[in-house]
């Protein structure tokens, strides 16, 4: 009991004040792209070329974020003359076209579906659905249950059964082997419901794009409500999103 | 041991010096070198590759050293598992990829649900058009008061998705039989066909919280083949990425086991204290899970004086923490009532399986990579041991624990070394032709393994992915063997595998 007491002290309170208080990830932290629409194209085109993810527009220069891991290389190639990598770690959209950009998103809170909120907005309950992919992406969405995030006290909470569920919260480029999974659990949520794609995986395929195994592409087989990119989104990422598509 | 080659870890070999056997040679030398009177010996690699129209097995197998050999693969032969368990899944995987046929194989049902490579009749009669649901031949007990469970694969929780079949008499578990294959992407294929910049993010994401172990592997195989250096510094930012991730694992584990056994403090602390290293992970590369971090030929970011502070600072902040919780945990009677003796691997067992990592480790098998194959600067490192081996629960915990300390202490010194990381700019690089490099580094589940082939104009013939999770799930299967269901979790939490690294 004593020790109990004793590890409780020494913990002490520790959630975050997020979205009270804003938070300022590490330098290094890779999260929205700043692209420089001023960069010669001849940078661009070997920043295209470079990219693992076919992820660069390699005449306007856009980054796809649904396909783009955070990798950093086009960065590191053009030495910051292409573009930087922002802090920013609030990277949702409601449309997939919206995540085509030199680094502005529409505000998501004026985006999304006004009906959600009323439905939503005071009580959340997510079914989470992995769906074939490297499980980063779900420990990364586990971890919002734990103390610093503390996701409950928004009223939002990921439940067991998706009897339960308001939606799904699908990661992983949805393999073959989990296509008739994921369609059964949507089924099995009751109507009005949302439907979540969440990391580069469920967006676009991922790493795995191009794979005879995978669907790779959520919106193929339901049409997705928001968008949250990243390999694997920050937990941050994910909380905001939730926070200004719902409330 | 005079018919396999030795060889070292991440040693450039050339195909044309590979011992190629006659079948029945080869499978004596592996039986021989695996059976009772080689009690160490088990098996790091063993799988089937195309070699201009014809297929071929290759084993790379370990005991002290690591020896190499290979032979023309008839479409069928006697099964290898027949006589040791340890080519159990081996032996599917190959039918499975390539349609051949162990004849004799006490159990042969498919690994991942997918079709074969070379467009043979499948081995199990799948039509791969239709759902994997209903076309696996689970074991069943029958019997009027036998009951059966069925998990997954989607679970409760936010995990990856598997299936897991109990046969049940009341509460205790007559056979658990684990199902995968729901997270089947198709990796070696991708890795064998795609372009070179898309390697390093594959290997990042064959099983997410193993990032640094896989690209460790990948970028050392690459350097192998292509004939690059890396420097001490960089050498010290992959150990310390490396012991970050096993840290990170361990510690949410912990937490998250002691939460299975209604213990809910530890389970709070912990998860937020993971949460800390894996910023510390992100402080190094810019990512929770060191992604981006090792390429080919070093890493691209340093641990600077800014980094290195901070990692200093973080180090002396979280270590008496993580001290004073593993102490909560393991001097609470109530929690070692339900870890002690529960879910137990006998040793036995393990060495007939060929369990490895902490897994083996806490059955008496002491076999750590980092110290039989080290690999970057790991040969100077202090090794760590285990003494509580009883392969229950809580021996898989307690060596769990003394991971953590150890890396903590292995970080701690090589955060006091001078830094002195060069940073890479990766190339267009050549793979040496007709080649072979096998790589291992201990991840935080265990041996991890990547083997490469190259062909005559130097492209990646065949890439074989080993994540340590392939050889321990049937550890877990045993585990649950007379242990009551509701045990299931922390047993499962216990070992912790990854679906992801075994389904590829």
């Amino acid at each position: 009991m004593l020790k109990v007491l004793k590890n409780r002290l020494e913990q002490g309170y520790r959630t975050a004040k997020y979205p009270k208080q804003p938070i300022t990830l590490y330098e290094r932290f890779r999260g929205l792209p700043e692209v420089n629409r001023n960069c010669s194209v001849e940078i661009i085109r070997r920043c295209a070329d470079a990219c693992p993810q076919a992820a660069i527009n390699s005449d306007t220069g856009q980054i796809d974020l649904g396909r783009c891991v955070f990798c950093g290389f086009c960065e590191t190639l053009s030495e910051g003359e292409f573009v930087r990598f922002s802090q920013d770690f609030e990277l949702a959209a409601a449309a997939r076209d919206d995540l085509v950009t030199y680094g502005d998103l529409p505000r998501l809170a004026e985006h999304s579906h006004k009906h959600f909120k009323k439905l939503f907005g005071r009580s959340l309950q997510l079914r989470q659905i992995s769906a074939g992919g490297c499980n980063a992406c779900e420990a990364d969405i586990n971890v919002l249950n734990t103390p610093f995030f503390d996701l409950s006290r928004f009223g939002i909470q990921y439940v067991a059964s998706p009897r339960h569920a308001d939606g799904i919260h699908v990661t992983g480029p949805i393999s073959k082997n989990m296509r008739q999974a994921v369609l059964t659990t949507y089924a099995a949520v009751p109507s009005p419901k949302v439907v979540i794609a969440s990391g580069a995986c469920a967006i676009s395929g991922g790493p795995f794009y191009g794979s005879d195994e995978i669907v790779g592409d959520l919106n193929q087989l339901i049409p997705v409500d928001l968008y949250i990119p990243g390999c694997p989104p920050h937990p941050l990422t994910t909380l905001h999103a939730l926070l200004n598509y719902f409330k | 041991m005079v018919e396999l080659l030795p060889i070292k870890n991440n040693e450039l070999i050339l195909r044309s010096d590979i011992p190629d056997l006659k079948f029945d040679d080869f499978r004596k030398a592996l039986l021989d070198f695996t059976g009772e009177a080689g009690q160490t010996g088990q098996i790091v690699q063993f799988f089937a590759y195309p070699d201009q129209g014809d297929l071929k097995l290759l084993a790379v197998l370990r005991s002290d050293k690591l020896y190499v050999a290979s032979c023309d693969a008839p479409a069928k032969f006697t099964s290898l598992t027949a006589e040791s368990e340890k080519f159990n899944l081996f032996e599917r995987e190959m039918a499975e990829q390539y349609g051949l046929e162990p004849e004799g194989h006490p159990w042969l049902k498919m690994v991942r649900y997918h079709a074969n490579y070379t467009g043979r009749p499948d081995i199990f009669g799948n039509d791969y058009s239709s759902a994997i649901p209903g076309n696996y031949p689970y074991f069943k007990v029958d019997g009027e008061v036998v009951h059966e469970v069925a998990v997954g694969p989607v679970h409760a929780g936010i995990i990856e998705p598997g299936h897991f079949r109990f046969q049940c008499l009341g509460e205790r578990v007559l056979n658990l039989e684990i199902q995968h294959g729901y997270q089947h992407r198709g990796v070696e294929k991708l890795l064998q066909t795609v372009p070179f910049k898309r390697l390093p993010i594959l290997a990042e994401t064959i099983a997410g919280d193993t990032t640094t172990a896989h690209a460790l592997c990948q970028a050392q195989a690459l350097e192998s083949l292509i004939g690059l250096e890396v420097d001490a510094g960089s050498s010290r930012v992959r150990v310390i990425a490396l012991e970050l991730e096993r840290i990170a694992n361990h510690i949410g584990d912990l937490g998250a086991m002691s939460l299975d056994v209604a213990f809910a403090p530890p389970a709070a602390y912990f998860g937020r204290i993971r949460g800390e290293y894996l910023n510390l992970s992100q402080i190094v590369s810019g990512n929770r899970f060191g992604r981006g971090l090792i390429r080919p030929g070093g890493v691209t970011k340093v641990i600077g004086p800014e980094q290195r502070e901070l990692l200093v600072a973080k180090f002396a902040k979280l270590t008496p923490e993580v001290e004073h919780v593993n102490d909560l945990i393991f001097s609470a009677p109530s929690v070692l009532a339900r870890f002690e003796n529960t879910g137990t691997v006998s040793h036995a067992d393990a060495v007939k399986l060929g369990l490895v990592g902490y897994v083996g480790r806490a059955c008496g098998l002491p076999y750590d990579s980092r110290i039989t194959f080290p690999t970057e600067i790991y040969g100077e490192l202090p090794a760590n041991s285990n003494h509580v081996t009883d392969g229950d629960v809580c021996s898989r915990a307690v060596v769990r624990r003394e991971e953590i300390m150890h890396s903590i202490s292995l970080i701690n010194t090589l955060l006091a070394k001078p830094e002195s990381a060069g940073s890479y700019l990766p190339a267009r690089l050549k793979l040496a032709p007709s080649a072979m490099v096998v790589s291992l580094n201990e991840g935080w589940r265990g041996e991890t393994s990547h083997c490469l082939l190259t062909d005559a104009a130097g492209q990646i013939l065949r890439y074989k992915v080993k994540d340590p999770s392939f050889h321990n799930w049937p550890g877990l299967a045993m585990a649950l063997r007379d242990e009551g269901i509701s045990d299931f979790p922390i047993c499962n939490k216990s070992f912790n595998l990854s679906y992801c690294g075994f389904d590829l």
